[in-house]
C-alpha cells in the first residue's frame, strides 16, 4: 500500500497533480452553481421591479 | 431534423434541455471518472522508461484535449452567434471560456509537475508548451474583452470576433509537435498505426478523456442556464422558469 | 459625387498622412519609445557588445512589438472621438476599403519608420551590419502583419476604458509567433545559418494577415460603432 502511495519515488509530482485536477473539477462545479443562482436572482429581482412597475 | 435545430436556437428550449441534461452528464462523468482513476492508478502496469510518474498522463492529456475542444467550441459558437445571429451561441461561447480557461490552466500545471521528473525541467519555451499558454492568454482576452463593454450585447459580439480569430491558434497547439522539434512527445494515441499505448494503460485514458468530456458537458449545462437567464431577463418565459 | 474604390483608398491615406505631419511630435513618439527600451536592456543587463549581440534580436523585436502597440490607440481613437468614423462609415465606400487604407496609411507613418530606424539600434545592440537585409526585411514584414492584427484589437477597443491594456492583452498573444520568428530569422543572419524559413514563415503570416484581417477589421468597427 505504501508503493501505492510513494507512487515509485514520484509522489510529490503525482500526487499535487491529481490533486490539482480535483481543484479544477470542484471549482467548475462550485462557480458553475454560484453563476447560476446569481443569474436566477438577477433575474428575480428583475421580475420584482417590473412587477411594481406595473402595479405602481 | 432540421425541426431540431430550429429549437436549438430558441433559449426557453436550450434551458430546459440543459436542465435536464446535468444529472445524466454528471453521473456518467463519475462513472467515467470513477473508472479511469481507478484503473488508471491502481491496474495500468508502471512504465518501463517513466515509472509510476506516467500515470500524471491521466489528467494531463484528458485536460489538454479539453483546453483545445472547448476553444474550438467556443468559437464555433460564436461564429454561429455572429453569422446567424443566434443569441444561444453567445450564451454557450460565454459559458465555455472560464471552463475552457481553467482546463488550460490544469494542463500547463500538470504539464509542468509531469515535466520536472522526465525532463528536469518546470518548464520550457517549446512550441507546444508556448503556444498552450497563447490558448490561456486568449481565453483571458475573450473574457476580458466581453466583461470590459457596458452594452452586453457588444460585448458578446467584439469577444464573438476575437475567439473566432484566435481560433487560428488551436491548429498551431496541435500540430506543434509535427511541424517543430519539440522537447514535448508527438502522437501516440491518434497515429497512422493505431494507439501505440498497451490497453491496460489506454483505456483508462480513454475513460478519463470522456469523463472529462462529459464533465465538461455538465458543467456547461449549468452555466448555459445561467447565460440564456442573463440573456433574456426581460422575457416572458423566464417568469415561469424562475417561479419553478 | 460617386468615388471608386481605388480614388476612396488613396483619398483616406492622402488624408491620414497629411494628418499624421500636422502633427509630428506624434510620430516621433513610438520611434522615440522604441529607441528608450533598446537602451534599457542593455543598460539593465550590462554586457558587452559582444554578449549583446546574442540577444540583440529578441529585444529589437520585443521592442519593436511594444512601440507598434502604443501607436495602435490612434488607428481609430480620434476619428472615432470626433465622428470622422462615423461619417467614413456613412459615405459607403465600404467599410473594408476604409479599414484598409486606415492600416496601410498607419503602417507607413509608424512600422515603416521603425524598419529606417533599425539600423541605429541594430548598431547599438551590436547586430552586424550582415545582418542587416534580414533584420530589415523581418522587421518590414512583422510590423505590417502587426499593424494587421492591431487594427482588429483597436477595432474591438474603441472608446472602452483602459482600452490599450485590453487592447495589448488582445494582440501580444496573437503576435508571438511573429516574434518567435522574427527573432530567429534575424538570429539566423548573425549566425551565417540559413533564414529563408523563417523569413518564408514571417511572409507567410503576413500574406494571410494581410488577406484576411482586413474583414475581421471592418467586423470589429461593425460592432463597436453600429
Amino acid at each position: 500500500m505504501s508503493d501505492f502511495w510513494s507512487m515509485g519515488g514520484y509522489a510529490r509530482y503525482v500526487w499535487p497533480c491529481f490533486g490539482f485536477a480535483g481543484i479544477v473539477l470542484a471549482w467548475n462545479l462550485w462557480a458553475a452553481r454560484r453563476s447560476l443562482s446569481a443569474a436566477r436572482r438577477r433575474a428575480a429581482r428583475a421580475l420584482a421591479m417590473a412587477a411594481s412597475e406595473g402595479a405602481s | 431534423m432540421w425541426t431540431w435545430f430550429y429549437k436549438l436556437a430558441s433559449p426557453p428550449y436550450v434551458y430546459g434541455v440543459a436542465a435536464a441534461l446535468i444529472p445524466w452528464l454528471l453521473g456518467t462523468a463519475a462513472l467515467a471518472i470513477g473508472y479511469g482513476l481507478i484503473a488508471g492508478l491502481g491496474i495500468a502496469p508502471p512504465d518501463y522508461q517513466q515509472g509510476e510518474a506516467f500515470r500524471m498522463i491521466y489528467v494531463h492529456v484528458p485536460s489538454a484535449i479539453l483546453s483545445v475542444t472547448v476553444y474550438t467550441i467556443m468559437a464555433l459558437a460564436s461564429a454561429v452567434a455572429l453569422i446567424w445571429r443566434i443569441k444561444v451561441g453567445h450564451a454557450v461561447a460565454a459559458a465555455s471560456a472560464p471552463i475552457g480557461a481553467s482546463f488550460t490552466l490544469l494542463t500547463l500545471v500538470t504539464g509542468s509537475l509531469w515535466g520536472r521528473p522526465m525532463w528536469g525541467t518546470y518548464w520550457a519555451w517549446d512550441p507546444r508548451l508556448t503556444s498552450e499558454l497563447i490558448l490561456l492568454f486568449l481565453y483571458v482576452g475573450v473574457m476580458s474583452l466581453r466583461s470590459a463593454f457596458e452594452d452586453p450585447s457588444r460585448g458578446d459580439r467584439a469577444a464573438a470576433l476575437l475567439a473566432v480569430v484566435g481560433v487560428v491558434n488551436v491548429p498551431i497547439v496541435h500540430f506543434s509537435v509535427v511541424w517543430w522539434n519539440s522537447l514535448h512527445q508527438g502522437a501516440t494515441i491518434v497515429t497512422l498505426e493505431g494507439p501505440k499505448m498497451p490497453g491496460s494503460m489506454l483505456w483508462p485514458l480513454l475513460s478519463m478523456w470522456l469523463g472529462f468530456m462529459l464533465f465538461y458537458g455538465a458543467v456547461l449545462c449549468i452555466r448555459v442556464q445561467g447565460e440564456v437567464l442573463n440573456r433574456e431577463r426581460q422575457s416572458a418565459w423566464v417568469q415561469e422558469a424562475i417561479k419553478s | 459625387m460617386t468615388v471608386g474604390a481605388w480614388e476612396a483608398f488613396w483619398l483616406i491615406v492622402e488624408r491620414e498622412m497629411r494628418l499624421s505631419f500636422r502633427r509630428p511630435e506624434q510620430l516621433l513618439q513610438p520611434l522615440v519609445f522604441f529607441l528608450i527600451v533598446t537602451t534599457l536592456f542593455p543598460l539593465g543587463l550590462s554586457l558587452q557588445l559582444s554578449q549583446l549581440r546574442d540577444v540583440a534580436p529578441g529585444v529589437l523585436w520585443v521592442a519593436a512589438l511594444l512601440s507598434s502597440l502604443l501607436s495602435l490607440d490612434s488607428l481609430f481613437k480620434s476619428d472615432a472621438d470626433d465622428g470622422t468614423l462615423e461619417q467614413l462609415v456613412l459615405s459607403g465606400q465600404g467599410l473594408t476599403i476604409i479599414v484598409v487604407a486606415k492600416t496601410v496609411a498607419h503602417w507607413l507613418v509608424t512600422g515603416l519608420a521603425l524598419v529606417l530606424v533599425s539600423p541605429i539600434v541594430g548598431t547599438a545592440l551590436g547586430i552586424p551590419t550582415s545582418a542587416f537585409a534580414t533584420m530589415l526585411l523581418s522587421l518590414a514584414l512583422g510590423t505590417l502583419t502587426l499593424s494587421w492584427l492591431g487594427a482588429i484589437g483597436a477595432g474591438l477597443t474603441i472608446g472602452l476604458r483602459r482600452g490599450n491594456v485590453l487592447l495589448s492583452l488582445i494582440v501580444l498573444p496573437l503576435a508571438t509567433p511573429l516574434l518567435i520568428f522574427g527573432a530567429a530569422a534575424t538570429e539566423r543572419a548573425i549566425s551565417g545559418t540559413s533564414t529563408a524559413g523563417a523569413l518564408y514563415f514571417l511572409a507567410a503570416l503576413c500574406v494571410l494577415t494581410c488577406t484576411l484581417a482586413p474583414f475581421a477589421a471592418a467586423a470589429a468597427l461593425r460592432i463597436t460603432l453600429e
